[in-house]
């Protein structure tokens, strides 16, 4: 006689004692963990602190290199604006796109995986079909286009990263839930009664959540690029709003007089980013050990 | 699959706000009545399905429009800008394919060395510099600093010879390898990591074949059959990198002209461009797949 149990699995992996243990024996995602809670205190808190704002323009100390005067600590740029102001500023703007772009994208990336993958048939395969042929666009090529023809505002661009982002979530998502939907407890839902909304949301969700979880800080790093992209290439966030991405925007121009310009913020995205692709690894990792090899 | 990603196309740029007849609404000096006639001349006025079957004939046909800039073909625009792209991002490959297959077979051998573990750490950081800002740095050093290799261009103009594209060649490749180089090293990597536990490794070790060759005829060879679905998989990532590589360098290339019409609204060679390059995409897998098929004889075409 086999004995089946027909309980939803409580034992969800995520808060278990031993994935803790792996995680924080993950030296370089527990570094991720505490470079991006202090980015974020930074940003959050820092530019009260500072004695000038980012927009505050000292005409007497332009162009100034940083580590040469105390209360402009980065250096200022051109028009005499403070360095260091601004990259808090900016920080603040580009790390809240990119959690805001990567909540969107989860939103429709899981929507789309969990009802392509529960339902199947053409409904599946079309939906499949749809993220395939989205695949087929270079991001950035996309964006741009889009952006160019629309010149939109801080929602709109979280909109536009999060649409051209959720493709691979939704690929995750789908493979899952065809896996689980005809798991035990998914069948015993479904036979005691429960609702398919109810079965995907309560059954199927909960058991699919680790590979969520890693997408999720994936597409965090992937979104803060994307934006300093087309910031960058001046079709983002717009001037007099300082974003990572647009403060390289003519810091090319500046690159022999004023290098620290261009170094400075290009630090901040790549320690930022690096962060989040130190911690989603080491989720992966300590999530799923049979994936290390 | 092609034709939803033409709908795809089609759909974002006609459904965008402003869409194709921006450029004239914004020039103040003309009537409504004027613009009505443009955009009869330009077919812009009839419905969308109309407008999309009419377009997707032209295209395969092979008109893919004419530029509202410079008036001449789309597909000649196109042509006259791929060269210096394709160029572009097969050194790029190169770079990466040599590197990452190198520093990835060396992390599978000594695994978890000092080697791996900082491979893998830089592979990460690779990952996330922005293609852009590592471009500044690498002009920075090498250009303004050193003075090793130029800022920008093809060429010297008037000196179109084979060394000195080469030498305007370096800078960007490297700049757009980076990224590919760090993926070719972690896939290589794990790869190999299958590889090397297989019994015809060990049987090959039991011969005496010399360590030297079992790695490079007997491992390598299985290893690499997979990295041909890799590099399919890099060509839209590869491009996203040209777009912002020729930028930073001023190559005119294809992602340099997507840029400047873009800002022109040259909608025909927006459109143009973005859909060659979902093209390029779509063969460049399965192309990807067929070579695979064919050079590793256990996966059959069938499946």
């Amino acid at each position: 006689m086999t004995v089946v149990s027909l309980d939803t699995p409580r034992n969800r992996g995520f808060w278990k004692r031993q994935t803790v243990r792996r995680f924080m024996s993950n030296r370089l995602a527990v570094f991720g963990v505490v470079m991006i809670l202090l980015l974020t205190l930074a940003c959050i808190v820092l530019p009260w602190l500072l004695p000038f704002s980012e927009t505050y323009i000292n005409m007497a100390a332009r162009h100034l290199p940083p580590f040469q005067q105390v209360d402009h600590l980065f250096g200022t740029d051109p028009i005499g604006r403070d360095t260091l102001a601004r990259l808090l500023v900016a920080g603040r703007i580009s790390l809240s796109i990119g959690f805001s772009a990567m909540v969107v994208s989860m939103v429709i990336g899981v929507c789309v995986g969990l009802v392509a993958g529960f339902y199947g048939g053409v409904v599946g395969a079309s939906l499949m079909r749809f993220v395939d042929a989205m695949l087929c666009f270079p991001s950035i090529f996309l964006i741009l286009a889009i952006s160019a023809l629309t010149s939109p505002t801080i929602p709109g661009i979280v909109l536009l990263i999060a649409a051209t982002s959720w493709m691979e979530v939704a690929r995750v998502v789908e493979a899952q839930t065809r896996s689980l939907k005809s798991r035990d407890y998914a069948i015993a839902a479904l036979a005691y009664g429960a609702g398919k909304s109810r079965i995907m949301t309560r059954e199927i969700l909960p058991n699919a959540i680790a590979p969520i979880i890693v997408a999720a800080t994936l597409n965090v790093a992937n979104a803060i690029l994307a934006e300093s992209y087309i910031s960058f290439l001046g079709f983002g966030i717009q001037p007099p709003t300082p974003s990572w991405g647009n403060m390289l925007n003519n810091a090319q121009t500046y690159l022999t007089s004023a290098p620290w310009l261009a170094i400075i913020p290009g630090i901040a995205i790549t320690l930022a980013v690096t962060s989040f692709n130190f911690l989603g690894d080491g989720l992966r990792d300590a999530l799923d050990p049979r994936a290390d090899q | 699959m092609l034709i939803i990603v033409s709908m795809i196309g089609f759909a974002i740029l006609h459904l965008a706000p402003g869409g194709p007849m921006s450029q004239y609404a914004s020039d103040g000096s003309m009537t409504q009545a004027d613009l009505d006639r443009v955009a009869e001349s330009l077919g812009l006025n009839r419905p969308l399905p109309v407008q999309y079957g009419e377009w997707l004939w032209r295209m395969v046909q092979g008109d893919w429009g004419i530029s509202y800039r410079d008036r001449q073909p789309v597909l000649h625009i196109i042509a006259s800008h791929l060269g210096a792209t394709l160029e572009l991002m097969l050194s790029a490959t190169l770079i990466a394919v040599f590197l990452g297959v190198a520093i990835g077979t060396l992390g599978a051998i000594r695994r978890y060395s000092l080697f791996d573990s900082l491979a893998t750490v830089g592979a990460m950081i690779a990952l996330s510099i922005p293609t852009f800002w590592f471009g500044l740095v690498i002009i920075y050093v090498f250009s303004v600093g050193l003075g090793w290799l130029p800022s920008g261009n093809r060429y010297t103009i008037g000196d179109g010879s084979f060394w000195n594209r080469i030498h305007h060649l370096i800078g960007p490749s490297l700049v757009l390898g980076l990224v590919s180089t760090a993926i070719w090293s972690r896939y290589m990597r794990s790869s190999m990591l299958d590889v090397i536990n297989q019994d015809y490794i060990r049987t090959a070790r039991a011969k005496g074949v010399s360590e030297f060759r079992i790695i490079t005829r007997h491992a390598m060879r299985n290893a690499l059959l997979p990295m041909i679905t890799i590099a399919g998989i890099q060509i839209p990532s590869l491009l996203s990198g040209a777009l912002v590589t020729e930028t930073v360098f001023t190559w005119p290339g294809m992602g340099r002209l997507f840029l400047d019409s873009i800002s022109y609204r040259d909608y025909p060679v927006v459109m143009g461009v973005l859909m060659f390059s979902a093209v390029l995409v779509l063969l460049a897998s399965l192309l990807a797949d067929i070579l695979y098929s064919v050079a590793d004889p256990r996966i059959s075409r069938n499946s």
